[in-house]
């Protein structure tokens, strides 16, 4: 067992159900917004991850937004980083910069392609893949040297964790691919966000992970936005008792008690999709994606963790 | 194959601007396969230049210096002649005609990739010159140019049901593609197996090889 060198990873490694949230900086040099959503994730997780340019969209930093994060709200973060936009210079140095700065868990994407962003005519850099990626940090982190063998001086304190998609057909492709990762030296998994809980449990039992598996879930602030993924996101399969679910309960006039009617039905949907991933897998926690929508994590986060304690 | 794509006309009547006499050199090759530098194509890329233009030839293969001196020899007067070059042939092509004429070349068509041709109008990228060839531990196919990303351990995030996110999930992922080869091969061990990072540097320069 490696030192952990993060609360998140001593959380793991004590065996502890975690859950992590999840904050996306935009194309803004506006700080107010990540410091608002940090602050209502803060009491509900035990880190929140930090998204690099999601959607090939060029925003603010991922370094940078993870640090002020850590610094201003007291929150740890987990920082993305993206293969697509940086060689392996810029990112050993932004591993070094991350390192030097406090940051403790970062995550490796391959990125979505440039073509699919709002800079199309960019290059996709790809030097390096997420594997490699594992490994440079592992020369890193183990050997106190580079990519190329170059000594590193002072100590370099980082986790890296890895994405895995329980959605992905074929899966088995998948696995194999997720497997390497963790040969690469990987110490956590999050995954793509999963709707259906027989294929989260798949993919758990496919990978038998002797990593910590975070499983990614996504609730959704309107039946609007439910649909769409159901509809043009390929390949994330959404129950439809979920999305009727959402479709019941949105259509009343008065807005204040809709809103509570969707979080009610996020909560009672995903407290039983975790608990039965609690009951019948391995599953380490649960990383909640938002994109706007915070408040639900405490919901969610908070009923499970008194669920437990009246179990104990 | 070196595939190439005429330009747009237009296009080309705006590098002509300023242009009163063009010769015309084609590709008896690659460009004569793809349908756009073979005699056909030069001759209507004349008719087209109407009076502008003095000359034309299809020289057999342009991109190799000593067939270009043999084909244009016989041309050269007219060529001097000319105050540029149109040449309907691959960007390797166009520079030696540059550089053996010294005139101005005007390039004609657009130099796509080297690809494999399935019929006449049907071509597909299948290399990209990257000067470390790793196919036999891929199935055949290569991931440098048949992954959007060039990853040498994919898939990636992207791969849904077996189609690739770039372009919209209409190809199919190469790493689905290279699991399913290597698995008929009894080789998905392979699959695997991690591959390190490439040394970028073999192709950070202008590459020359020099043999004798």
């Amino acid at each position: 067992m490696r030192k952990a060198y993060s609360g998140f990873m001593r959380a793991l490694s004590e065996g502890k159900f975690v859950f992590t949230g999840e904050v996306e900086p935009k194309k803004t040099t506006k700080l107010e917004t990540i410091i608002w959503a940090a602050n209502v994730l803060k009491s509900h997780v035990v880190a929140c991850n930090v998204t690099d340019n999601p959607r090939a969209r060029a925003y603010l930093s991922s370094l940078v937004a993870s640090y002020v994060i850590q610094k201003e709200v007291g929150l740890e973060t987990i920082c993305h980083m993206t293969v697509r936009d940086r060689n392996r210079l810029a990112l050993m140095s932004d591993l070094l910069g991350a390192s030097a700065l406090g940051i403790r868990n970062v995550l490796v994407i391959s990125g979505d392609h440039t073509t699919s962003g709002d800079n199309p005519g960019a290059m996709p850099v790809y030097d390096l893949d997420s594997t490699q990626f594992v490994q440079m940090v592992r020369g890193m982190v183990d050997n106190g040297i580079d990519l190329n063998g170059n000594p590193i001086d002072g100590e370099v304190r980082l986790h890296v964790g890895v994405v895995g998609n329980p959605n992905a057909d074929p899966l088995e492709v998948e696995i194999c691919k997720v497997e390497r990762k963790i040969n690469a030296g990987a110490e956590f998994i999050q995954t793509q966000i999963v709707f259906d809980v027989e294929m989260a449990k798949r993919f758990l039992k496919d990978l038998n992970s002797s990593i910590p598996v975070l499983i990614g879930i996504f609730p959704c602030k309107s039946y609007r936005v439910a649909e769409f993924i159901a509809n043009k996101i390929p390949a994330i399969s959404v129950p439809k008792e979920y999305v009727d679910g959402l479709r019941g309960v949105e259509c009343l006039s008065n807005a204040s008690e809709s809103k509570n009617k969707i979080d009610a039905v996020n909560v009672d949907y995903f407290s039983n999709f975790i608990k039965e991933l609690k009951k019948t897998t391995k599953v380490a926690g649960i990383h909640i994606m938002t994109m706007g929508y915070e408040s639900i994590v405490g919901k969610i986060a908070d009923g499970l963790r008194n669920e437990t304690r009246k179990g104990n | 194959m070196i595939i190439t794509k005429s330009k747009p006309k237009e296009a080309v009547l705006r590098s002509l601007e300023d242009i009163t006499k063009v010769f015309i050199v084609g590709c008896g090759t690659c460009a004569t396969l793809c349908q756009t530098g073979g005699e056909e194509q030069v001759e209507e890329m004349s008719k087209f230049l109407r009076e502008r233009s003095v000359g034309k030839v299809v020289v057999e293969t342009p991109c190799d210096i000593r067939v270009l001196k043999r084909d244009l020899s016989p041309h050269l007067g007219t060529i001097e002649s000319a105050d540029a070059i149109l040449a309907l042939c691959c960007g390797s092509g166009a520079q030696a005609i540059s550089e053996f004429t010294g005139k101005i070349v005007v390039p004609g068509l657009d130099t796509l990739f080297v690809g494999e041709t399935e019929r006449i109008g049907r071509f597909y990228e299948r290399c990209r010159a990257c000067g470390d060839c790793i196919i036999h531990e891929t199935g055949g196919i290569c991931p440098i140019v048949r992954c959007a990303k060039g990853l040498l351990n994919g898939p990636c995030g992207g791969m849904a049901n077996g189609k690739c996110e770039a372009g919209g999930h209409t190809r199919d992922c190469a790493w689905v593609l290279i699991y399913t080869r290597l698995k008929e091969q009894g080789l998905v061990e392979r699959f695997k197996e991690i591959r390190t990072v490439r040394d970028r540097s073999k192709r950070a320069e202008p590459q020359e090889l020099k043999t004798r």
